[in-house]
């Protein structure tokens, strides 16, 4: 996989291994602990909740940054390094800032033959960001090219956050979504 | 409680004769149904946890020798047969030394294919009858369901049908009566193609990296956990209930020779109704995208078909009459694959095509084993390089000495399908190859396939 970024918090960037300073590492809720325990009890060893754990930090801290997989270690008592090197390795987990809105546009090849190249291209020109660069200004926006949704035979297909939009996304329909994230009508990034 | 997604989609679902002695509905019953996920709806309507009722009073070792009747190979794409499978887990169903865990593989991830979805999102209960039937047969502790982390509305609908069946007492503790205890639980994964190879979803599955494990031991004797487990995918479970309810002689008489039953196909690309389509195996790939999709939907001639997702070689138009089946495809040179059909018109440039895909292939390889690791880059990169106008004559010789040395060279069989279109298409339609080196240009004239701003 060609895709690690260095995870870096809102403010400064960080090399991996890099330590926060204390007054900015962020923890968990105690909610979320609780949550990520009671995960940890349905599994045989609490190493398999190294995923559900990242997903929760992802909701707590916005995306995983290197103080929400220190804090998933933490939380589940295994070592930083593991985390470390789970949470690169897939790409849901966002290792950077992302918009409000997190546009995820399929470019593969069914979704291409219906016009993702032109779509994604039309996403970037109307929120005014480019794929995998962080958010809007605003903070509203952001934009990544993604592998197949499962959505071909609607295709393109769109998923703004965590729900598909694959009712053969055009410009119209685009406007459409855009609109109805104005007005807080999906459900936000963080949740 | 979180709401479960009512939105409907726009998928085909049927087609004039679905349901007849002819095209049987046995998976996709009440797709298009919003209300169909609820277990009083699948009970009175489609015959539900019957199947499981009868199975539960049956031996478990009967069960797999039922499924092993049936014929039913398993759907995520290799085609193994599953009774088979079933039965390579330790016999001695009394021995509390193991652990038996079955896993349930809904990491949907090939390109042109999406049918677990559509079984996730309307009948979620046959699924779960079917581990249930499954984990009977092995008489396994735990089910698992993985499922693909980008399905998040599939999955609370699913946990919302397991606490359905929870409350039914299908599932817990001494289900029904029997003394056997047995739960199902939801797994999300992040965003990870690698992950639908069994050994990567078992790592997975256990919170690592998804990297395929090296075989032998298989996961029947050493899986999740470092139990013996197996798993199937989403269509094999659900293609469980109704064998159980019909018998697996029977069931055996629907679809081809060797290859039994029915098969859920989605068709995708340039044709006029794309969506899924429930067939008997050996349907005839032309019934299918011209009698049932409508063909092509541009009007344009359609040039090459891709079966069963994007992993399996490419047709061309000499090939479009082959039955769909595991046997027939091969023979042909291409795979059943998992079912997902990419329809491809005059108009598409197919160096864009293969490029799309192995750039694909390039971004999911895990990196554990070089040949795949390098060899997909090295693909990826030839071939950006015919398309942007500079290739070499010698560019084409040399993918076709880079291919062997990926395929059947890895732990996983993620490099053979990286393989599979590139050479496929240098195959068939090296033409439009030796026309973009010397014209410095596509051959086809339809719309880019690739976006101009930026790639991950």
């Amino acid at each position: 996989m060609n895709h690690p970024q260095p995870p870096e918090t809102s403010n400064e960037p960080l090399a991996p291994g890099q330590r926060l300073p204390e007054s900015q590492r962020k923890d968990f809720s105690p909610e979320a602990i609780a949550e990520i325990q009671a995960i940890m009890a349905k599994y045989p060893d609490k190493l398999a909740a190294t995923l559900p754990a990242l997903h929760i930090a992802q909701r707590e801290f916005g995306f995983v940054s290197l103080a929400a997989m220190k804090a998933v270690a933490k939380a589940i008592g295994i070592p930083e390094g593991h985390v470390f090197g789970v949470a690169t390795f897939y790409t849901m987990y966002q290792k950077a800032p992302v918009g409000k809105y997190h546009f995820s546009v399929c470019t593969n090849i069914s979704c291409a033959l219906r016009g993702a190249a032109q779509l994604l291209e039309k996403v970037c020109e109307k929120t005014g960001v480019k794929p995998g660069a962080g958010p809007s200004p605003d903070g509203m926006w952001s934009v990544e090219e993604v592998e197949c949704l499962a959505g071909c035979g609607v295709a393109p297909c769109v998923q703004v956050n965590h729900d598909v939009y694959d009712e053969l996304v055009d410009e119209q329909k685009l406007i459409e979504v855009m609109e109805a994230c104005k007005r807080g009508e999906y459900r936000p990034w963080a949740q | 409680m979180v709401a479960i997604r009512t939105k409907p989609d726009h998928h085909t679902y049927t087609f004039p004769g679905f349901g007849s002695e002819k095209f049987p509905n046995l998976l996709l019953r009440g797709a298009g149904d919003l209300n169909n996920w609820h277990r009083q709806v699948y009970e009175q309507k489609h015959e539900g946890y019957v199947a499981m009722k009868a199975a539960l009073k049956m031996d478990p070792v009967a069960v797999t020798e039922e499924v092993k009747a049936s014929g039913l190979r398993g759907r995520g794409g290799a085609g193994f047969p599953a009774g088979l499978k079933w039965s390579f887990m330790p016999k001695d169903t009394a021995d509390r030394k193991f652990t038996r865990y079955l896993v349930c593989n809904a990491d949907e991830g090939e390109p042109g294919t999406f049918k677990d979805r559509v079984i996730l999102e309307y009948n979620p209960h046959q699924l779960i009858e079917g581990m249930i039937i499954g984990g009977w047969a092995m008489q396994c502790v735990t089910g698992y369901v993985y499922v693909r982390g980008e399905f998040l509305w599939l999955i609370e609908k699913l946990e919302a049908a397991i606490q359905q069946a929870r409350d039914a007492g299908y599932l817990g503790k001494n289900i029904l009566g029997t003394g056997w205890d047995y739960d199902i639980l939801v797994h999300r994964g992040a965003g990870a193609y690698i992950c639908g190879e069994e050994t990567a979803l078992l790592n997975s599955l256990e919170g690592r990296r998804g990297e395929p494990r090296v075989k032998p031991p298989f996961p029947a004797a050493r899986g999740a956990f470092g139990q013996p487990t197996t798993i199937n995918n989403v269509e094999t479970l659900a293609a469980v209930p109704p064998i159980l309810r019909m018998g697996g002689a029977q069931y055996a008489k629907i679809g081809s020779p060797k290859n039994s039953g029915t098969r859920i196909f989605g068709v995708s690309g340039h044709v006029k109704r794309p969506g899924i389509y429930e067939l008997p195996m050996g349907t005839p790939m032309n019934f299918l995208v011209e009698e049932l999709c409508g063909g092509s939907s541009t009007g344009k001639k359609i040039k090459a078909i891709i079966p069963g997702g994007s992993s399996c070689p490419m047709l061309d138009e000499k090939d479009f009459d082959v039955p769909m089946d595991f046997d027939n495809l091969k023979a042909r040179g291409s795979m059943g694959g998992s079912g997902g059909l990419i329809v491809m018109d005059e108009s598409v440039c197919i160096v864009q095509a293969t490029l799309r895909l192995i750039r694909f292939y390039a971004h999911e390889s895990c990196g554990q084993c070089t040949p795949c690791r390098e060899g997909c880059n090295w693909l990826e990169m030839i071939l950006h390089r015919i398309e942007h106008g500079q290739g070499r004559m010698e560019d084409l010789d040399l993918i076709a000495s880079l291919t062997p040395r990926i395929g059947l060279r890895t732990l996983c069989p993620l490099g053979d399908a990286a393989c599979g279109p590139v050479d496929s298409a240098l195959q068939k339609f090296r033409h439009e190859f030796e026309y973009h080196i010397t014209h410095k240009t596509c051959y086809a004239t339809g719309p880019r396939l690739l976006s101009g701003v930026g790639a991950h």
